[in-house]
């Protein structure tokens, strides 16, 4: 009797299983789709961070299907986790690359993740979008066919930051023997910070202090006591996940005025100062493009069409915050990249990753096509080309008011005169290394 | 029945002292490296190899490294990532500065440094045991964390501190493909491997057995306990000096002091207990269970088809896994070695027991 039981339990087990699996599969042979294969961070040491970046990806590109697709081509998400780790990045991307068709962009949303794919990303034909993290040099397109660090990467968050440090100082002569410390993860994701700060001490005379924090940063104390002994003029931040708010908590403690922190695109949003709150008052950070959208037409489309239908994928409280919205436009680019592709390859097909990496090459946002598509106020134009990969050096500063963030700068433009040659001679080591040659004019027209 | 040796009779010393004395096993041993080497390059998927294969193999060789310190000669090590570190940034500098070294000898060369760097890391274990040296060993995890990160020299000056390497050439071939890396990672592994199994059987792998079984006594017998432990630190270094390189360069092609951190350290520790303690095989199964469940457990949820949350699927994952490893170590002990040591013994006699 026991045993019939176990036996129709364990059938009953395989049947629903099947009928599930099955589930599954009609859901993905709805016909043609666009992959974007999603590295998520939801758990380990970034996951207050990375939770909303792909909750809000995954919401706009329910968004962009609601709205009728890519001319039709309905998007497709499948996510796979690595809790930040490279080791598992890699094998995420080995596993998605192939899925559905193909994977038409990875954005891997972690610097380690970055270097490595690096590597395996031209023999796949796949491209990179790497929105303000990831190789610097990487803007370069004429060596890093395959990387779009598009809208921004470390070095003109850390000129804009150092921009805003000028204007709040009254002018980059003012900065003359200031001192400003660098407060970073001590890891590539940190370090790619450093080289811009140096240009910028070296030009104008300020003295840089470097503090690196070792990953995953919760425990900070010497670090700010070093911040209290040498009194930097200035603090900045470039930290990512639970390293944050510990930084934040320990200015608090030690009593560095927050409003002389500047934090980079990575060290600015709700996740890091909401526990802190009122204390974290006058906090800043710079942001690339984006910041909160509560207001924008696109959040306000997808509360409407995704949110209020049940499909949301994360609470509805965090749709609009900072870290939400850099999914939004991350998704928003990826699927403009191959809606770019399609007007060349064939409307209304599919694009292979290939076909995809020539619409991030050719991007033209106007801001007329940004307001249509619902980005009124969030962001502002992104063109690329064959030899700019990045399409936009633009940014904000937003300052903490204890309990939301509020705009407090102007735009800021990273100054082209100095990251370009920067970006160029640090591309060209990299082709060295790799014994790579710089991509043929012909090549930039195909 | 399966695994009757009746009949099999040794009529040399030399057969006596084989490798694999048993004929199933010698046909057992062969059928797999003959699918491994013949069958797996052609029929393997690229995320086999990429995601699944060579990093296996490369953990396995790590964990054999690490397996005849541990396991063979009894001391504790929670250093093995810096081992690998200072294989591959060994290697990697190696062939940014000397560009026309043939990628083999880049290889015995980087293993050579990390033994060197495991013969100094060694030197404490001849005054101190046990606990004391694990975290002596530990030491030797975070000075090389450190000098990776801070000493610009052995990153080419990288600003990011990560470097990259261009693909693995031999003998004017380039390893590009995934099933000629596979291909390149396996055979190096089964060579180390024979060395190893060679160096456990013979009088040094018994000096550095005598010495873990007991220090003093081994001692009476005249083994030199300097030239033992520090002789295991340096062939333990050399082989995970070797797995670290080839992470580097076949597996990554682009790292990180971060890659070869102490979790690294510990899961290498792990596999070796899960596996078997003093036991070759033992490093293949540990590395087997904690590379390819986590990754199955991951896809399993997907593949069934039931509706789970990323977040959820990857807690299940570590839930499970750790489960599994209590599990392990409560009914046996001894590693998965052992289990596999006892169903041959069963295969004796089955499918007639007495």
């Amino acid at each position: 009797m026991r045993m019939q039981t176990r036996i129709r339990i364990a059938a009953a087990a395989v049947g629903a299983a099947c009928a599930l699996g099955a589930a599954g599969a009609h859901a993905q042979a709805q016909g043609k789709v666009q992959f974007f294969p999603v590295l998520s961070g939801r758990t380990g040491p970034v996951a207050p961070n990375a939770t909303p970046w792909a909750n809000g990806h995954n919401d706009y590109m329910k968004l962009v299907n609601a709205r009728g697709g890519i001319n039709g081509v309905m998007t497709l998400v499948e996510e796979c986790e690595t809790a930040y780790a490279t080791d598992r990045g890699v094998e995420c991307y080995e596993r998605l690359k192939g899925k559905h068709g193909g994977a038409t962009v990875f954005q891997p949303l972690s610097t380690g993740i970055t270097f490595a794919l690096t590597e395996k990303i031209p023999a796949d034909k796949i491209p990179m979008i790497t929105s303000g993290y990831g190789r610097s040099d990487s803007a370069d397109g004429t060596i890093f066919k395959w990387n779009f660090p598009l809208i921004g990467h470390y070095w003109v968050a850390g000129d804009t930051a150092l921009q805003h440090i000028a204007n709040k100082e009254g002018g980059w002569d003012k900065l003359k023997g200031k001192k400003v410390a660098v407060v970073y993860h001590d890891s590539p994701f940190g370090k790619e910070l450093l080289p811009i700060i140096q240009a910028r001490a070296s030009m104008h005379g300020f003295q840089m202090q470097l503090l690196p924090v070792p990953a995953p940063g919760v425990e900070q104390k010497a670090i700010w006591l070093q911040v209290r002994q040498q009194r930097p003029d200035w603090v900045i931040m470039q930290t990512w996940g639970v390293m944050t708010p510990t930084a934040i908590k320990e200015a608090v403690a030690t009593g560095y005025p927050r409003d002389k922190i500047v934090g980079t695109w990575w060290s600015g949003a709700e996740p890091d100062l909401r526990d802190v709150g009122e204390a974290a008052k006058g906090y800043n950070a710079v942001m690339m493009q984006h910041g909160t959208g509560f207001d924008s037409p696109v959040v306000k489309e997808i509360l409407e069409k995704v949110h209020a239908k049940g499909q949301g994928t994360g609470p509805k409280e965090e749709v609009g915050t900072v870290l939400y919205m850099r999914g939004v436009v991350g998704a928003m680019l990826a699927v403009e990249g191959a809606r770019a592709a399609q007007e060349r390859f064939g409307k209304g097909k599919p694009v292979t990753g290939e076909q995809a990496r020539w619409g991030y090459e050719n991007l033209n946002l106007t801001q007329a096509r940004l307001d249509a598509l619902g980005f009124k106020g969030v962001m502002r134009p992104v063109s690329t080309s064959c030899a700019d990969h990045m399409g936009s050096a633009y940014a904000r500063v937003h300052t903490w008011d204890g309990k939301q963030f509020q705009w407090s700068s102007d735009w800021l433009q990273a100054d082209d005169q100095i990251i370009k040659p920067m970006v160029r001679s640090s591309a060209e080591k990299y082709a060295a290394e790799k014994k790579l040659e710089r991509r043929a004019p012909s090549d930039c027209q195909s | 029945m399966l695994y009757r040796e009746n009949g099999q009779f040794k009529t040399s010393y030399r057969a006596d002292a084989a490798v694999l004395p048993i004929r199933q096993d010698r046909i057992l041993m062969g059928v797999l490296l003959a699918f491994a080497f013949v069958v797996v390059p052609f029929v393997g998927s690229e995320y086999a190899f990429r995601a699944l294969l060579i990093p296996f193999l490369i953990y396995a060789l790590a964990a054999i490294g690490l397996n005849l310190l541990v396991g063979y000669c009894g001391q504790i090590s929670l250093g093995t990532g810096a081992f690998m570190a200072v294989g591959a940034y060994a290697a990697y500098n190696l062939v940014v500065r000397v560009p026309q070294l043939n990628f083999l000898v880049v290889l015995v060369l980087a293993g050579g440094c990390s033994a060197v760097f495991g013969i100094l890391f060694g030197i404490p274990s001849l005054r101190i045991k046990g606990l004391y040296l694990a975290v002596a060993t530990l030491a030797a995890q975070f000075f090389v964390d450190w000098m990776f990160a801070r000493v610009k020299w052995f990153t080419n000056y990288s600003t990011s501190g990560s470097v990259s390497t261009a693909p693995v050439e031999l003998f004017g071939m380039v390893f590009e493909s995934p099933a000629q890396k596979y291909l390149l990672v396996l055979s190096i592994v089964v060579v180390l491997t024979l060395a190893a199994k060679n160096l456990v059987r013979g009088h040094v792998g018994r000096e550095w057995m005598a010495i873990r079984d007991m220090d003093v006594a081994a001692k009476v017998i005249g083994i030199r306990p300097v030239y033992a432990k520090l002789t295991a630190f340096a062939v333990s270094s050399f082989i995970v000096g070797i797995a670290g390189a080839l992470w580097g360069f076949v597996h990554l092609g682009s790292w990180e002091p971060a890659a070869f951190n102490l979790n690294v350290s510990l899961r290498l520790l792990f596999m070796i207990i899960i596996g078997g303690m003093g036991s070759l095989l033992g490093s293949f199964f540990g590395a087997a269970f904690m590379w390819f469940l986590p990754i199955l457990l991951n896809q399993l949820p997907t593949a069934l088809g039931l509706p789970l949350s990323t977040a959820m699927i990857a807690h299940l994952e570590l839930m499970i896994v750790g489960a599994l490893i209590v599990f392990f170590l409560i009914v046996e002990p001894h590693g998965l070695a052992r289990l596999w040591a006892i169903g041959k013994e069963k295969l004796r006699l089955w499918p007639f027991p007495h």
